[in-house]
């Protein structure tokens, strides 16, 4: 009946045969093409998969992934992560986008969502979406990086269980600074406080000087309405900051001269350093980079092969990544897919001719602050051996074996 | 006559096209993030609405580390005991997926619990309320929050098992980890901090 209803109001002349017949007669005409005398075997593979003998579906209001592109997002109790090894480019497919949140995604209808903006301001005021979407509104390409992204331990791990909690969108929404001028910022207030309506009803506190810098209340995604998962109908997005403060569905912004002291940055979200110390509010998200082709669960062959991954920095843009073939003895750049951007993932290639003996590959990102990648070692070396598990960005190598498999190369620090 | 129509719609789109160009190749484009709006913000949108005190006051449920926000109420360690044991013990046991509350500071526990890691008392107050337990969050009542604040601050030795904690003291309390806590201080370049 749906069928019908469609094909009465497709204009294309086909769409008024009925279908599933013009399909059928096609596939008889495939089969008998594929018969020859004194062959009695058909080719059943080509029978199936020959597209020129077979009219294909008509267009459809949802485009759909190929049936042979399977790619998927890999779960656990408190996150999802993006599988960086089957990306191309630097956008991240909106549903591949990472996922980390502490109570679940909520359902908020946008027709009863409304963002209170209060304290040390002039105006507390209340802005609906419909409000938000008539403000001037701007759009940025940049990634949104989990500050706990990172994970290590055995070979057979892919760069998505490496660090697969970033990802990157094209996002759309109003300017902070414009949403402070209107409800009028009073002076000495330093900070803000950024209220999701999850379960968690997560809190971070925020210096009023980023909010006025480059943060932004989105609700555009890629295009489209931010995905739920991404705090539908509206997040804070503070570019090149832990992923931790760009708080999802927020509800309400308080102006303080003071922080808040909120669990997400006194016992999480903070890392132990040398001597025992606790570094808090660690905005900033390191430069870093990662090959992504080839990596486990890759291989590859004798040859010519592109090195490709992905590098980013939260503090600015790639100035440029260094990719070496032979464990880090010497280093070469590799070329980066234009534009670069500030603060977002930018695709780098380097093209390596294999000679089939057993080596590393790696590559380590330099920002435009001149810092350079780390290593795991250097990172302990500056952080002490009991260093705590976010904002660790090291360099990470991958294993060719002569056989052609490719296998992380993991580093242990911890007993 | 459907042609005819469509050939309007193309070349009204054309020219709309063309026009789009023209104006666009004029002005200069900002980068990313950056200036909108052509430089014309007025003074107010006027979107939005004032807020009342009443709305505030129903979603304004942050307890600041001076205490500020804390409600009425008080609690103490024996009914945060048996709170603890109806409410929250199936995730913070031993056995738990989250069990790592309690730990002396100064002991050789290894996890980091509010006694030897958590540096605001009223951080422990903020999140019980905010979110616990996670099966009915932010379904305790004042009360029980402040039972279940004193009850956990006891078990890591910070208070004793009498105090029964309100909105006067909770504040005052000094958590043993404050001290460890420093700012960040990476700030790009060669040094790798």
């Amino acid at each position: 009946m749906k069928e019908e209803l469609e094909e009465l109001n497709n204009d294309f002349p086909a769409a008024r045969f009925n279908r599933r017949s013009l399909i059928a007669a096609a596939t008889a005409t495939a089969a008998l093409a594929l018969f020859r005398p004194g062959n009695a075997q058909v080719n059943t593979n080509l029978l199936i998969t020959d597209p020129t003998k077979i009219q294909g579906p008509l267009p459809g209001k949802l485009g759909s992934r190929s049936r042979y592109e399977n790619p998927e997002k890999k779960t656990s109790d408190t996150s999802s992560r993006t599988p960086l090894q089957d990306l191309y480019g630097m956008i991240t497919p909106s549903d591949l986008h990472f996922e980390r949140h502490h109570g679940g995604v909520p359902d908020i209808d946008p027709e009863n969502y409304e963002l209170l903006i209060h304290g040390m301001v002039e105006k507390p005021m209340v802005f609906t979406l419909k409000d938000l979407k008539r403000f001037p509104s701007v759009s940025r390409i940049a990634f949104i990086e989990c500050s706990g992204n990172f994970r290590t331990g055995k070979e057979t791990m892919t760069a998505q269980e490496i660090c697969g909690l970033t990802s990157q969108s094209e996002w759309t929404g109003v300017m902070l600074s414009t949403i402070f001028r209107e409800v009028g910022i009073k002076p000495g207030a330093t900070w803000f406080l950024a209220e999701g309506s999850d379960a968690a009803v997560m809190t971070r506190s925020i210096p009023v000087r980023k909010g006025l810098e480059d943060g932004m209340i989105a609700y555009g995604q890629n295009g489209e309405a931010l995905r739920p998962q991404q705090g539908y109908p509206a997040r804070l997005f503070l570019p090149g900051w832990e992923g931790n403060t760009n708080v999802k569905w927020i509800r309400r912004i308080e102006l303080s001269d003071q922080p808040f002291m909120t669990r997400e940055e006194t016992s999480k979200y903070t890392e132990q350093i040398k001597d025992g110390k606790v570094r808090q509010f660690s905005f900033d998200m390191d430069a870093r980079s990662i090959i992504t082709s080839p990596s486990y669960p890759g291989s590859v062959e004798k040859g010519w092969l592109e090195i490709s991954g992905l590098a980013w920095s939260g503090r600015g843009k790639i100035e440029r990544v260094e990719v070496s073939t032979d464990a880090g003895k010497s280093w070469h750049s590799a070329s980066l897919q234009q534009p670069v951007l500030d603060k977002a993932h930018v695709r780098f290639r380097y093209l390596y001719k294999w000679n089939g003996d057993e080596t590393e590959i790696m590559s380590r990102a330099v920002d435009t602050t001149g810092y350079t990648q780390p290593t795991l070692k250097q990172l302990i070396d500056a952080r002490g051996k009991d260093m705590g598990g976010y904002h660790l960005n090291p360099v990470t190598a991958w294993v060719l074996k002569k056989d052609g498999r490719v296998l992380f190369k993991p580093e242990n620090w911890r007993g | 006559m459907r042609v005819n129509t469509d050939l309007k719609k193309i070349a009204s789109l054309l020219i709309f096209l063309l026009i789009s160009v023209l104006i666009s190749s004029c002005s200069t484009s900002p980068d990313q993030g950056e200036e909108q709006g052509g430089g014309n913000l007025p003074e107010s949108f006027a979107f939005g609405r004032i807020a009342t005190k009443q709305e505030i006051d129903s979603i304004d449920i942050d307890i600041m580390p001076d205490g500020h926000g804390l409600p009425p109420g008080s609690g103490g360690v024996a009914t945060g005991d048996s709170l603890f044991a109806l409410k929250c013990v199936s995730c913070h046991s031993g056995s738990g997926p989250y069990a790592k509350l309690i730990g002396a500071f100064g002991d050789t526990v290894k996890a980091k619990t509010i006694g030897n890691y958590w540096p605001y008392a009223t951080t422990v107050f903020d999140y019980i309320r905010r979110t616990m337990p996670f099966n009915a969050p932010g379904s305790l009542t004042d009360d029980e929050v402040y039972s279940l604040t004193a009850y956990l601050l006891f078990k890591n030795r910070i208070i004793d098992s009498i105090t029964v904690l309100n909105s006067s003291n909770l504040a005052t309390i000094e958590m043993p980890a404050k001290k460890l806590f420093v700012n960040d201080d990476r700030k790009g370049g060669k040094e790798v901090r």
